[in-house]
């Protein structure tokens, strides 16, 4: 969910754009990172840890703690926290520490 | 590979301010890498006013002191301010790398001011790492830079002013916060943040901590507990609330990973929140070549980041035109506005705290200084 009204802040936000989760599509805004508006679509697991596979969500939301890591258009151990999302981006949840296989 | 007269790490307040107090006392070739796609650090999220002289934007708030930064930035064509360029290491041969639209560079510095600022800390209790425990941070991070709402309803952990502030935040925001608490016995932010959280009816727990959380994929509820004044909880105390987030306002910590790699001396002092670089008073480390400022050199607030900025920009341009006594004054200035900012019973922590470091009291506390720049 997002804010409307707020007493000091007024968030000019553009054209809505859509990306896919877990081949689901999901709309955002310009400028919101991939973290931010998939907890705007009540997303807020966002990967499980790697040995015990408990839920993980963020919790800096700034870069610092990694634990907002996925897969980003093929790209494993993607901060999502601190990339902005885009059209057509392909968002994925990811197993472990990742496969950078045929990607390197 | 590049050379520079300064680099700068980190766009937050400290890292604005010393780019373009170096610019002013004749520095030409400046880079400032910020990691983040925009300027500005922990400021864009600053939705209320500062305290402080009115010479260091006291009135103003936060995200209106970005702003002010960004736009003196953008008349000097000299400071190279790069955005999306994360600092990578700072190597052997005081060589800085860093990586900018998938490419990795590297930079040769005269001189290199880290102002890396801080990361939130955490709080052990079960479940800690369910979603929808965030760091003060990050609650404001969602919803006052990008609007959007945290949760449905708080349970604030904290009551220094960060607690509090974003307490108040979220209430503007519309949010349901079921209460803020506290473990010491004591508020520790300023009253008038505590009167406001007060006057709409949430209560402030002092002597309670959090038992745990619970829920399955994400937060469902928290056991909150009372604590005696010896920090033991009291049993039979417990309490369930219903809530959706958890937010944690228990302090941050220096951020000093670059320091680290440059070999700069450490040592663990309580009053700046954790492992910071020894430095002098003109916040010089003993690798001479870097300087620290703002968060990253020991938690306050962003208005002593500032003049921390400055008079890291000062110092270091100050070795670069030695015997210049325009420099000299210009330090010696921003050294009493400093002193003057730290005056009174609010600053008496963070005095102790610099005693304590540039007497390095605490050396045998370094777990990290690397025997190559011994």
């Amino acid at each position: 969910m997002r804010i409307k009204d707020h007493p000091i802040l007024d968030f000019k936000r553009g054209e809505k754009i859509t990306f896919s989760y877990n081949g689901k599509s999901i709309s955002a805004y310009p400028g919101e990172t991939i973290a931010s508006a998939l907890h705007a679509a009540g997303i807020r697991k966002l990967t499980s840890s790697q040995k015990h596979q408990r839920p993980r969500g963020f919790f800096c939301a700034i870069g610092n703690c990694s634990s907002c890591l996925m897969v980003v258009d093929g790209e494993p151990n993607v901060k999502t926290c601190v990339v902005e999302v885009e059209e057509g981006m392909v968002v994925e949840e990811q197993q472990g520490k990742g496969d950078l296989s045929g990607k390197v | 590979m590049e050379k520079c007269e300064l680099a700068i790490v980190g766009g937050g307040p400290a890292g604005l301010a010393a780019a373009l107090k170096a610019r002013e006392l004749g520095l030409k070739e400046i880079f400032l890498l910020e990691r983040d796609n925009f300027l500005g650090g922990q400021l864009v999220k600053q939705t209320h006013q500062f305290f402080g002289s009115h010479k260091q934007f006291a009135g103003i708030r936060g995200i209106d002191i970005a702003e002010i930064f960004k736009d003196k930035l953008e008349d000097q064509p000299e400071i190279q301010a790069l955005k999306g360029a994360v600092a990578q290491g700072y190597y052997e041969d005081d060589v800085l790398g860093y990586s900018y639209r998938g490419k990795f560079f590297k930079l040769k510095p005269e001189k290199t001011i880290l102002a890396t600022g801080a990361s939130e800390k955490m709080l052990s209790f079960p479940n800690n790492d369910l979603p929808g425990i965030y760091g003060a941070g990050a609650v404001q991070t969602l919803m006052n830079q990008y609007g959007i709402i945290p949760g449905e309803k708080i349970l604030m952990i904290g009551a220094g002013n960060i607690g509090l502030i974003v307490a108040y935040q979220l209430l503007q925001a519309g949010i349901e916060v079921e209460a803020v608490i506290e473990a010491t016995g004591i508020i520790g932010g300023y009253a008038v943040h505590a009167s406001k959280i007060r006057r709409a009816g949430i209560p402030i727990l002092t002597y309670h901590t959090i038992k745990e959380a619970r829920g399955d994929e994400e937060v469902e509820s928290a056991v909150i507990q009372k604590l005696n004044e010896n920090w033991q909880p009291v049993p039979g105390t417990e309490q369930e609330m219903e809530i959706d987030t958890i937010c944690l306002a228990v302090g941050l910590t220096p951020k000093v990973d670059l320091a680290i790699q440059a070999g700069c001396q450490m040592a663990y002092v309580a009053e700046l929140g954790g492992d910071v670089p020894v430095r002098d008073e003109n916040l010089q480390t003993s690798n001479s070549r870097v300087y620290i400022a703002g968060d990253s050199a020991g938690i306050e607030e962003a208005t002593a980041a500032i003049l921390e900025g400055e008079l890291a920009a000062a110092s270091a341009a100050g070795e670069i035109f030695p015997g210049n006594s325009a420099i000299a004054q210009e330090r010696r200035e921003i050294k009493e506005k400093l002193a003057d900012l730290r005056r009174g019973p609010v600053g008496e922590h963070i005095r102790r705290g610099l005693a304590r470091v540039r007497r390095n009291q605490n050396a045998g506390r370094d777990r990290y200084t690397r025997s190559w720049k011994n």
